[in-house]
């Protein structure tokens, strides 16, 4: 089904998928439209245009490819499924997401992965071309984010990145380990190794949206764990 | 003293005439405070560890146990009382924050206590409940305004949302984790069998409790443990947890030694890993951003459910009211500061926050001025001690209450407010499987079933001395109230009258 989403109000659109017993769904002009996709699972559904906030939100397997910017909000509490974004996306990418994959071939906002966690079988993935802002994997529990950093000459994450992490892996391409990192992250160059655990994913990126996961991996990469689950175990007397 | 001396804040007191030497005592209390002493022949205690939790005392089957405040007193002192003495030689100690359990116990003004409650004399005659028709049925969610007929004189209206309650009186949330699951089953069955609803809290939704699905609401907390399209639908409403009573600011951390596997699964987070939620989400800054949390909830769960926005009563908490108002959610529930949790900074617990009273009298009223009232209905929370509080609050402006701590007591709950310890003997608050079996679903959810049923006839009586048939005449009837002992002021933010006005 094509969609002309042109003057559509966000309910509206997002009903006409809905209703729709197609598994496929193109959708044209989409400008600033919320909640494209929320809680869906088995379609698949291509955006042009700059759809607006939450996009996938609770996605629960279904596919969103998004040709253009994405809004804050992509993916929050995703549980399964794919948001691949050929530009940038803003601010609280992938919040608590459980499980499925998002890609973004440009820049991401602040909070990038905050709260993202993992469970079993469910694992999250995000990877990010470019750099990203403020907080990244805040309160990250699980999952593994990836920023690649593309044609950056800094180091690619913003300041407090990590704060309050208590689980799941970052993987940041750069030359310079990020600085300032909270107590309770230990960031260390990944060896050959560790980098073989990202590059299905990285794969997956450079198929997307171009690039050579050889030459991407060959790079230095730090890796950022938390050395606590239990971050405030030490922080509370029983009254 | 010792450095690390702690005061005991209880005596064991044993008749050694009734003490048989069963150990009953000794297997029931998980805070080892009861040992035998076999080169002694006799029972004795480690007070240091005793919460005071009844447990003892209720199951000795020969009534030789007696839990009473220590009498040892520090030097007297009008500013330091001993709690506070006690408390500052726990810091010294540990360098930790004090960490509290359950509702705010300080001596703070209870209004519900001065407020005092209309029945009819002479004229407008009371009613009997006992034999004629008293409706507690109470719907909850947007009230259209707009009624228009066809031809045929059918009416036609904007249908919205909404939950529709037997009884008044709701169980608020109280997360899988923070008390049991047997706990968790015995609320979901009173629920269902008085038609009304409890609360998941925001540690997801154990499987085996799906089938109660249409009785539960399911909560949404900004660490979004358990929350998926599955959780979503299997709710009755979708509640937005803001904030909460007993921690206004604070968020939630069940500590990762009570994640065991089947918290682990229902949480979907790992075993023994920490469960965050800060306090704030962090995609809600604004009035906007959280109508856009209510708005994604709707369009994931089909707008079907009717959403639920949860504050803390905090001191702007009308203005803040207004604005969840005119978010697009159906349902606001504000909690007092006296309403319980399972662990709290204790100088939260103890300091931040308003009364529920002022809270909801300030909210209705300002709703009413903006013409917004319809627009959303208020749950009040926050210690809603007997069915004298629920007829006081329904007058102030709630359209229901939640009960938790009450709900609690029913089950077993003797306040020892030791929650966060996860030992609790009554296999409540606690995941050890020595202790969530002493709790029997069949008997607490009938418990639970008994005092919400005994609390609706309490209703329907004191609605009847009024000459009111239903809760819905009674929601905002101030002119029920008196206050006693108020004072100008706290008259006006109530909207009330003094006794002999």
């Amino acid at each position: 089904m094509t969609i002309d989403a042109k003057n559509l109000g966000y309910d509206e659109l997002n009903k006409m998928i809905k209703d729709s017993a197609d598994e496929k769904f193109e959708l044209s002009n989409v400008l600033g439209q919320r909640y494209i996709g929320a809680g869906m699972s088995g379609k698949e559904i291509k955006i042009t245009g700059t759809p607006g906030n939450a996009l996938g939100a609770y996605l629960n397997g279904a596919k969103i490819i998004v040709h253009g910017n994405a809004q804050d909000a992509i993916g929050d509490t995703m549980n399964d499924g794919a948001i691949i974004v050929h530009g940038n996306c803003g601010d609280t990418t992938g919040y608590a997401m459980r499980s499925g994959e998002i890609y973004v071939q440009g820049n991401a906002g602040y909070r990038v992965g905050i709260h993202m966690k993992s469970y079993k079988e469910l694992y999250p993935i995000i990877v990010i071309g470019g750099k990203v802002g403020d907080f990244l994997g805040e309160y990250q529990a699980g999952g593994i984010i990836v920023v690649l950093g593309i044609g950056e000459e800094k180091c690619p994450v913003g300041s407090f990145c990590g704060t309050g992490m208590h689980g799941g892996e970052m993987f940041i391409r750069s030359e310079n380990a990020p600085t300032g990192l909270p107590k309770q992250v230990s960031c260390s160059e990944a060896t050959a190794e560790e980098k073989e655990q990202i590059r299905r994913y990285v794969d997956r990126f450079v198929k997307h949206f171009g690039n050579n996961t050889e030459e991407l991996l060959q790079s230095k990469f730090w890796k950022l764990v938390p050395n606590s689950a239990n971050p405030y175990k030490q922080l509370y007397v029983s009254n | 003293m010792a450095v690390n001396y702690k005061n005991p804040l209880f005596e064991v007191v044993r008749n050694p005439d009734r003490c048989i030497k069963c150990r009953v005592c000794e297997r029931q209390c998980a805070n080892e405070v009861h040992k035998y002493d076999a080169d002694l022949d006799k029972m004795i205690a480690n007070e240091q560890n005793c919460v005071d939790c009844q447990r003892c005392v209720c199951l000795c089957p020969t009534n030789a146990l007696k839990i009473r405040p220590n009498e040892n007193q520090f030097r007297p002192n009008g500013n330091w009382s001993m709690q506070l003495m006690d408390e500052v030689y726990k810091q010294a100690g540990s360098g930790g924050v004090l960490l509290s359990a359950m509702g705010n116990p300080q001596n703070y003004p209870v209004y519900w206590d001065k407020i005092l409650l209309n029945a009819s004399q002479v004229t407008n005659p009371p009613i009997d409940p006992l034999r004629e028709p008293m409706e507690t049925k109470t719907f909850l969610g947007k009230k259209s305004q707009k009624i228009s007929y066809d031809k045929d004189g059918k009416a036609h209206y904007e249908k919205t949302p909404y939950l529709e309650l037997d009884v008044p009186i709701m169980f608020s949330a109280m997360s899988f984790g923070s008390i049991s699951k047997n706990a968790h089953e015995s609320l979901a069955r009173a629920a269902t069998a008085l038609g009304t609803y409890y609360n998941t809290g925001e540690g997801g939704l154990h499987r085996d409790f799906y089938q109660y699905g249409k009785n539960t609401i399911v909560q949404v907390a900004s660490g979004r443990f358990g929350v998926f399209k599955g959780y979503l639908d299997a709710g009755a409403a979708v509640e937005i947890k803001m904030g909460q009573g007993a921690k206004p600011g604070i968020g939630g951390h069940l500590p990762g030694m009570k994640v065991n596997e089947e918290i682990s699964r229902t949480r979907m987070i790992p075993m023994g890993a920490d469960a965050i939620s800060p306090a704030p989400h962090h995609d809600i800054y604004s009035i906007e951003d959280l109508r856009q949390l209510v708005n994604s909830l709707k369009e994931a769960t089909g707008g079907e459910k009717p959403i639920i926005v949860k504050i803390a009563a905090v001191h702007n908490v009308a203005a803040i009211a207004s604005g969840i108002a005119r978010s697009g959610a159906d349902i606001i529930a504000i909690d007092g500061f006296r309403g319980g949790t399972g662990a709290a900074p204790t100088r939260i617990r103890d300091n931040v926050g308003i009364p529920i009273e002022l809270a909801l009298a300030s909210v209705d009223s300002r709703l009413r001025d903006e013409g917004i009232r319809n627009d959303v209905s208020i749950v009040a929370a926050g210690s809603m001690r007997s069915a004298a509080d629920v007829v006081k609050a329904i007058a102030l402006g709630a359209d229901a209450v939640y009960i938790a701590t009450s709900a609690l007591m029913a089950m077993g709950c003797h306040l020892c407010r030791s929650c966060n310890t996860g030992k609790c003997n009554w296999g409540i608050a606690t995941q050890r499987a020595d202790l969530v079996k002493r709790l029997n679903p069949d008997i607490a959810a009938e418990r639970l079933i008994n005092l919400v049923t005994a609390w609706n006839h309490e209703i329907k009586e004191i609605m009847g001395g009024m000459g009111i048939n239903s809760i819905e005449a009674l929601r905002g009837n101030r002119l029920m109230l008196r206050g006693v002992g108020l004072n100008q002021k706290e008259l006006d933010i109530l909207g009330i009258m003094h006794a002999g006005e």
